[in-house]
């Protein structure tokens, strides 16, 4: 019993970071039909911004503002560049693209800042409170939960009571309409990477800290995780990335605990394919699955 | 035909061509020994130096190049420069096959030295074999290597795995023979080596809890958790430095501090400060026990050289037990190329480490003998404390499933650590 | 003559002057060559999938993967089971060893296809995604794959009658090349033919398709299916050269490589594919030797890193300036417009 608290605890805070990566991915899919395979890399390269800002001014703080910027400004850059060079009409060809940017950015930080792990501290304290004799969430867990979720209502809000969400549900679902109806459908497509890579440079600037330190690889994983969480609960569906994000973190942890930690890349695989066997769309799939 | 498959095809034949015109069938001559001239051996190996894997072992190769550097820059041996041709696999076992291929085939090396990692050099080992290339001192403390009758070329160099199992178990024991033993290790033939060592002094039922991670996810609490909540006392790692950093940060957070018996290959004391940062990273490192080999002792006549020569060859980089491990590795090759003879051939390599003079710079002499391609079968055990990692006193000689103790006879160096003069 | 039989005697002709070319080259460079064949194979099975029914998927290493492991299991235990006598030529270990490789890759191609059938592109993605990084997972629980540090596979040496002309490395260039033109023709027939045209149906309009009397699922799970032979048979070329199989060796790098050597070759175009995958064995090579020649320290860190870049910067380039990529070279052709007609021309110009 102790185990499964001290182990579901652990899952919920891993889960909360897959949750918040995986509402990244399902921005940019609605805002601009792509899935951004490169969403890692570019957050990672925000990240190196931010670890330079933070060595540089010493304050966590700035850091993550700056990390927010260079994410935005980073998915402006992609999506003005390389991505507005290959038609959207078909998901493939900007998946395509994504791929190709996925291995210049991370080369290239492998070829400017080497292989090295750079330790990044944690802003609060990691060690857990104690539940009884069971440790349960560290203030810095606790940190990311209500960053989460704070990311995850202004969101929410953002996209379904104003009219620059309206404007860019729009702008994804029906491009030609909205643009008749006088809607600037591609600087909300800017808009929609902007937010897209700011959130997933979020994710991974609270990752960082619980891992050995930045590299050019350290988000792989997540992503990976993450792109499943966002396929489970619907690519199209907010509400769908943080339960997915809660049910993979928790299984992971859970799989990783009661099983072993190689079990746990087939246990998401498992979810995964059933879920879509059951579900092609993901468990909040839209009623109608859009073609294309 | 298809008008554009057979312009592929034309134009692939005649590039083909092309290409083959221009470096020319290579056909070659056997009264020759590849990679050995008159002034000049050319070695060669494959390491990590890009990608996940290089943060660990990059530093291997720059640090046994910066030893071949010193040596020429001393006149080699026996008049021959050596000329060290690493090249990156990235820790990838396909590109491992292909550079290697390389080095062999094109670059005509002599031999492969410490090639790094079992998943990679596995994969080379039956090409090697085939091609009759010296494949020596084997990054990797894989059983694998230590197969004479099978792969007669081959020899390894770390500990194996199993041997420092054992050896961490014993001290263990020794230490505290009512203690609960756990072991965490990497999940492969590593941590798997590690754990069959530690089983083969407490028994399959001594082991209190037995955990594993993968290198792919660096989130190791739900683990450490299951083994605090186990009651875990002494730990023992079959982990690679950052697992073990990962490990001890874990459990810190977790409010838990239990010994830590560590594997050499994840026991380096610098290496585990730089990741776990210099506040609290002695701290939690203060008391660690780890296995080692090599003379690596502060102070010690081999650091003071090693430190001369990665001073002024290696650029002042960092000096961790890489730097030790990667100039012993050095070291070692000098001195086997320097009993092959005057004129050394493939076959005069490997029988001058076969012969068993070899002596090397470990702590006990090298075991190297015409039926064990193993190099240490004893190890040390060393303990952090008050900052410094050193040698404990304990060394254990393990065969057959028994750890006994030895004395250890390290030998210094002579003549400045240039074999041959 | 048949279409069938045209191609057939093409992919003949090709197997030869292949065959022919490797006396031109060195061990090494045939080696090169034998790892592109097997390589080309894949290629060719994902430039069918993704260029003619729309389905991208990632995990066509896994599949060449399957194909090694299933070659590896195949032939070591045909090589066990055989008498000496038999044993000792090596054709039925091989011939078993393929086999197997076909059975594995196939079997594990049809589930995905069924799945696949169901998913649209993304998802796919995803699931494929989802079965690379679970690659090194899988061949740790599952006890024949004998983790980490893989399998080994038979070595077929040269047969003695060969022995005095030429070299193992050629020999295996030369089983390879003859692999790959089996597993590849078998494709060039099926695209040229009704098979073909269903396909590209389904990538048009599965509505249109379904009028017309196509079954979207079944065509999906068909090409899928063939594409995963095609893909195992390449994976035990890579078994035949190197004698081994690593679940490292079939890594998302490698699989993305795929993707790319297809995209850069012009995605549905089968002698793209063997551009591309020449490409993708040659540049890291080419790479190698340039940065050899640069200062240690810094030439390191571009070693590895530095054609995976290029690769970057291809593929971007390709997608957006030269859809068709090397096999269009000649007569380029744009993206199709926006709401315009399915991408059908742009995949459809060898026939």
């Amino acid at each position: 019993m102790d185990r499964l608290v001290f182990l579901l605890s652990t899952g919920l805070a891993r889960g909360a970071v897959l949750a918040l990566f995986a509402l990244s991915l399902v921005i940019v899919w609605r805002s601009a039909r792509v899935v951004n395979f490169a969403q890692a890399a570019m957050a990672i390269v925000a990240v190196y911004a931010a670890f330079a800002i933070t060595a540089a001014s010493g304050s966590y703080w700035l850091g993550l503002l700056g990390a927010l910027t260079a994410g935005a400004v980073l998915g402006a850059l992609v999506e003005r560049g390389p991505m507005r060079l290959v038609p959207h009409d078909t998901p493939l060809p900007g998946m395509i693209v994504a791929i190709g940017l996925v291995m210049v950015l991370q080369s290239g930080l492998a070829i400017g800042f080497g292989p090295d792990h750079r330790p990044m501290h944690a802003p609060f304290s990691q060690r857990p409170f104690l539940l009884g004799d069971v440790p349960v969430l560290s203030p810095y867990d606790l940190f990311v939960l209500a960053v989460a979720a704070v990311v995850m209502t202004v969101l929410a809000l953002l996209f379904t009571k104003t009219s620059l969400g309206l404007r860019l549900r729009a702008a994804a679902f029906a491009p030609e309409t909205s643009r008749l109806l006088g809607v600037r459908v591609p600087r909300l497509v800017t808009v929609g990477w902007m937010l897209s890579v700011a959130t997933a440079a979020l994710a991974a600037l609270l990752l960082v800290p619980t891992e050995l330190g930045l590299n050019p690889h350290a988000a792989d994983l997540l992503f990976v995780d993450a792109f499943a969480v966002a396929v489970v609960g619907g690519l199209d569906s907010p509400v769908g990335a943080l339960v997915a994000g809660i049910i993979v973190g928790v299984l992971g942890s859970l799989v990783t605990g009661y099983v072993s930690a190689s079990a746990a890349p087939l246990a998401v695989l498992a979810l995964l394919t059933v879920v879509l066997l059951v579900r092609p769309g993901g468990i909040f799939a839209a009623r109608e699955a859009r073609t294309g | 035909m298809h008008a554009p498959l057979k312009r592929t095809a034309l134009l692939a034949v005649t590039g083909a061509l092309a290409v083959s015109g221009l470096t020319a069938c290579s056909t070659p001559d056997d009264a020759e020994v590849p990679g050995v001239t008159k002034d000049k051996v050319t070695i060669g190996s494959h390491q990590p130096l890009t990608g996940p894997a290089a943060a660990g072992y990059a530093s291997i190769s720059a640090a046994t190049n910066a030893y071949f550097q010193y040596v020429n820059d001393n006149g080699g041996v026996k008049g021959r420069k050596i000329e060290y041709i690493v090249k990156d696999d990235g820790y990838n076992p396909a590109n491992t096959q292909t550079v290697v291929r390389q080095l062999v085939g094109e670059d005509k090396v002599f031999a492969i030295v410490n090639g790094l990692g079992t998943p990679t050099h596995s994969t080379v080992l039956d090409y090697l074999s085939q091609q009759n290339v010296p494949d020596l001192f084997v990054a990797s403390g894989s059983l694998t290597w230590n197969q004479p009758d099978k792969y007669p070329n081959t020899f390894g160099f770390n500990a194996d795995y199993v041997t420092e199992g054992a050896a961490l178990a014993k001290y263990a024991v020794e230490k505290n023979p009512e203690a609960k033993v756990c072991v965490f290790g990497q999940d492969d033939d590593f941590g798997e080596g590690i754990l069959s060592g530690v089983e083969s002094v407490v028994g399959a039922e001594g082991v209190t809890s037995a955990q594993t991670y993968s290198t792919s996810s660096e989130d190791v609490t739900a683990q450490i958790g299951a083994m605090k909540e186990a009651g875990c006392e002494v730990n023992i790692l079959g982990t690679i430095n950052g697992f073990t950093a990962r490990a001890i940060g874990t459990a810190a957070q977790l409010e838990w501090f239990p010994r830590w018996h560590v594997s050499s290959s994840g026991g380096d004391y610098p290496t585990l400060v730089g990741y776990l940062g210099e506040e609290v990273g002695p701290a939690l490192l203060e008391g660690m026990v780890s296995a080692n080999y090599l003379p690596f002792s502060p102070g010690g006549e081999w650091v003071t050289l090693f430190t001369e020569i990665n001073t002024k060859y290696n650029g002042g980089a960092p000096f961790t037990g890489n730097t030790v491990y990667g100039m012993s590795v050095g070291y070692l090759f000098a001195e086997a190329l320097a009993a092959a003879g005057q004129d050394p051939t493939r076959e005069s390599l490997i029988a001058a480490l076969e012969s068993g003079s070899l002596v090397g710079n470990g702590i006990v002499p090298l075991s190297y003998s015409a039926t064990d391609h193993s190099a240490f079968r004893s190890v040390g055990i060393t303990l952090v404390g008050k900052g410094v990692q050193d040698y404990e006193g304990t060394t254990y000689s393990v065969a057959d499933g028994a750890v006994t103790p030895v004395e250890a006879k390290p030998a210094p160096p002579v003549n400045g650590g240039i074999p041959g003069k | 003559m048949s279409p069938t039989a045209k191609t057939t005697l093409r992919a003949l002709a090709l197997t030869l002057l292949a065959i022919a070319a490797t006396f031109g080259l060195d061990p090494f460079r045939n080696y090169q060559l034998a790892v592109a064949a097997g390589c080309f194979a894949a290629v060719a099975g994902l430039t069918v999938l993704v260029g003619l029914t729309g389905q991208l998927s990632l995990g066509h290493a896994v599949l060449m993967a399957a194909g090694g492991y299933g070659y590896a299991i195949a032939a070591t235990a045909a090589a066990e089971a055989l008498p000496e006598s038999l044993a000792e030529s090596g054709v039925i270990p091989l011939l078993a060893g393929l086999a197997g490789a076909a059975l594995a890759a196939g079997v594990l191609g049809l589930l995905l296809g069924l799945a696949a059938a169901r998913l649209r592109g993304p998802y796919l993605a995803g699931l494929t995604l989802a079965l690379v990084i679970a690659l090194p997972s899988a061949a740790n629980v599952i006890p024949a794959l004998s983790g980490h540090q893989g399998r080994s596979a038979p070595f077929f040496g040269v047969p003695d009658a060969l022995s005095a002309l030429i070299v193992v490395e050629q020999w295996h260039a030369w089983l390879a090349i003859v692999v790959a033109a089996v597993a590849v023709t078998p494709l060039v027939v099926l695209r040229g033919g009704r098979a073909g045209l269903r396909m590209r149906s389904v990538l048009g309009d599965e509505t249109a398709a379904r009028l017309a009397g196509v079954d979207p699922r079944r065509v999906k799970t068909g090409a899928f299916t063939a594409s995963a032979l095609s893909a195992g048979l390449g994976g035990a070329v890579l078994a035949i050269a190197t004698q081994s199989v690593s679940p490292g060796a079939y890594g998302l790098g490698f699989s993305l490589l795929l993707v790319v050597a297809a995209v850069v070759g012009g995605l549905g175009s089968i002698g793209g594919a063997a551009a591309g995958s020449a490409l993708v064995v040659v540049l890291p090579w080419l790479v190698d030797q340039l940065t050899s020649a640069l200062p240690a320290g810094f030439g390191q860190r571009l070693n590895g890193t530095l054609a995976v870049l290029l690769f970057g910067v291809v593929v971007i380039a390709v997608t957006a300036a030269w859809p068709g990529g090397l096999a269009h070279l000649r007569h380029r052709l744009p993206w199709p417009a926006r709401t315009a007609e399915p991408p059908v021309p742009v995949q459809n110009t060898e026939r």
